[in-house]
């Protein structure tokens, strides 16, 4: 194990993919000598070349579109783009093609893409650089959805969608890349999409999140340990498939369930996962209702201190906490 | 440039074969014995089979909505065409397609699109891939007038231009998009002028001569495999049917239709053959009847065969 960034993580599993096979390309907007709008693929041009790491003009319609297109040709492309907003212009190729392709022709192609988009918010970019729309991708079957929160799950998660042979959505959470962890250095070491992980063990509650709200959720669970107060925190991980056993089972074993996500209520992944846990056997283990912790249901503001109040704080994730415990 | 009699020959059989049956899947709709829908290419099998027919073996297309002329240029099977339309097992997307989802990878054909501009980022990153494996094979993208308006043509002929990839950007222009004349939908007369934007080469041709689209593609393909980057083809047509099932062309009067009619590119094709001594009516007979008796086949093997199992509802979703 090697300590390094989440986005390290990133350069890392992208780098040993792409020196193992040559199908792999990267695909987007100024990811060459400039290294992405985030500085993920910083240097790979130097090895890669301008081939592999290819610059294109902004034009997510067509960068999408034509990595589809590449897929289904025999090249496995690894899409960039600057900001996951911008996937609205990319949509078509993402949701009537790319995911529809492999089904509405019988099952005869397979479209091994990955499409990484940088989400959410934290940067004061305002309303159209700042989202969380992973529920729409998983909203869409034919599409995979991983959206990781630990260095170590970015690099073993992106190895597995890479070698995936169906159109992978990888949500990156921005103010992730900055942060560090410990990553296996085996280019052999993967993780496998559709897997949950049990950050914390608990006994009380289920927290159930993913992405950037993961960290929140553990200063949550071990500031609220020295209450006596045990939280299950699980990290999803992938969203789409969901690994609807790990959440079932622990929420059979603690009784409650709380949910936490970066991205807004209505209509969030939140309420699949309420719903999940209604439709299973679990239903009957609850003592109590189940809550979600999610965005505010507006825009991402630009002002530093109403973004911040737009999505969930340490203090928020405690209040729903208690309240699922009427304290 | 001279064109083999075998190859003429084959082109008239899949331009009748699609003819032939276009009007047998007008005549399920009319009856109402079909499900769904389907878009019509009665007027326009030149463009689309003597196109296909201009390609090697190797070379990518991709289609559109209006995509059967392709399917059948490409040389797919014309039963499971059919079947795919009839929705069965035997289909050649296992009858969950339908009439917009017509595909056979191995012969190179990725499909026909439901979207409208859906297949040209899709033809981009597939000439990408031969670029990038030195394969010296091709794309063409059939597109229609209407969708020489979408935002993802600019995206990709943009895209191609700057790469340098071999792609036939195809343009069926008939004039129409549903009902909206092209007149009504661009400031331009003619799609092909848009190449001048992308600094590539265009052509302009009649759509409805065989002979024309042939040669053209032919000489459109050999400047993409060449290195030199894409190609806009417009190739002027008609559809003398709706744009779908349940059109009733009110948009547009019987003279004009009649008008393009005289101009029938399977009678001016026939006539060309006859003409120049390449075939004689009974030959041309012959591939006729032919055409007609493999239409029939295709439908008692559609007819006869099963729905895909309830099962199959759920599968192929991934891989």
């Amino acid at each position: 194990m090697k300590e390094m960034t989440y986005s390290e993580a990133i350069r890392l599993a992208m780098t040993e993919e792409m020196r193992k096979d040559e199908n792999i390309f990267i695909i987007g907007e100024d990811i060459g000598i400039y290294g992405g709008t985030f500085g993920v693929t910083k240097g790979m041009i130097d090895e890669f070349g301008e081939e592999r790491i290819k610059d294109a003009p902004i034009s997510e319609a067509a960068i999408v579109g034509a990595a589809a297109g590449a897929a289904v040709t025999g090249m496995r492309p690894i899409v960039e783009l600057p900001f996951l907003d911008f996937i609205t212009i990319g949509m078509d190729a993402l949701v009537n093609q790319a995911a529809k392709m492999r089904y509405m022709f019988g099952g005869n192609e397979k479209v091994p893409m990955v499409v990484r988009l940088p989400g959410g918010s934290g940067t004061g970019a305002a309303a159209q650089h700042s989202q969380n729309l992973e529920a729409w991708f998983c909203h869409v079957p034919g599409l995979k959805v991983v959206a990781p929160s630990t260095p170590n799950d970015a690099k073993g998660l992106l190895k597995s969608s890479i070698r995936d042979d169906n159109p992978v959505v990888f949500i990156e959470s921005k103010l992730l890349y900055n942060t560090t962890g410990m990553v296996e250095e085996d280019p052999e070491f993967t993780i496998p999409l559709g897997k949950a992980d049990i950050k914390l063990e608990g006994s009380d509650i289920s927290l159930i999140t993913y992405g950037r709200m993961l960290k929140k959720a553990l200063i949550v669970a071990k500031e609220l340990a020295k209450e006596n107060i045990y939280i299950e925190v699980i990290d999803l991980r992938t969203l789409a498939p969901l690994d609807k056993d790990t959440i079932i089972q622990s929420v059979k074993k603690t009784g409650r369930a709380i949910i936490v996500h970066e991205a807004v209520k209505t209509g969030g992944f939140g309420g699949e996962i309420v719903a999940t846990i209604a439709e299973s056997d679990a239903f009957d283990f609850l003592k109590a209702p189940i809550i979600r912790i999610a965005g505010v249901d507006i825009p991402i503001p630009h002002n530093k201190e109403l973004e911040k109040a737009a999505v969930p704080s340490e203090k928020d994730i405690k209040a729903g906490i208690y309240r699922l415990l009427n304290k | 440039m001279d064109i083999s009699k075998d190859i003429l020959l084959e082109i008239y059989d899949r331009m009748v074969t699609t003819r032939f049956f276009s009007e047998r899947i007008n005549e399920f709709f009319i009856k109402g014995i079909m499900h769904g829908t389907t878009h019509l290419s009665v007027g326009e099998e030149a463009s689309g089979v003597a196109s296909c027919m201009a390609l090697d073996k190797g070379d990518y297309t991709t289609s559109t909505h209006r995509g059967h002329s392709h399917a059948i240029g490409r040389g797919m099977e014309v039963i499971k065409i059919m079947a795919e339309l009839f929705g069965k097992v035997t289909g050649c997307s296992k009858g969950k397609g339908g009439s917009m989802h017509l595909a056979d990878f191995d012969k190179g054909h990725l499909g026909s699109n439901g979207v409208v501009g859906g297949g040209f980022a899709i033809a981009t990153g597939a000439a990408l891939t031969q670029k990038m494996k030195d394969t010296g094979k091709i794309v063409l993208c059939f597109f229609g007038d209407g969708a020489s308006n979408e935002g993802s043509f600019h995206e990709s002929l943009n895209m191609a231009s700057v790469w340098k990839l071999p792609v036939i950007f195809f343009c069926e222009n008939n004039l129409y998009g549903v009902s909206t004349p092209v007149s009504k939908s661009m400031n331009i007369k003619d799609v092909a002028v848009r190449a001048k934007s992308y600094g590539i080469p265009s052509y302009i041709i009649d759509g409805n001569d065989a002979v024309e689209v042939y040669k053209t593609t032919r000489e459109a393909a050999k400047y993409c495999r060449s290195g030199q980057g894409p190609v806009i083809i417009e190739a002027k047509t008609y559809r003398y049917l709706g744009h779908s099932k349940s059109d009733e062309c009110e948009y547009r009067c019987a003279e004009e239709v009649n008008r393009w009619k005289k101009k029938d590119p399977i009678i001016i094709f026939k006539n060309y053959l006859i003409e120049n001594n390449i075939a004689n009516q009974i030959e041309i007979k012959r591939i006729e009847d032919k055409a007609l008796k493999e239409i029939d086949l295709a439908v008692e093997f559609a007819k006869n065969s099963p729905n895909p199992p309830l099962n199959a509802l759920t599968e192929d979703v991934y891989a």
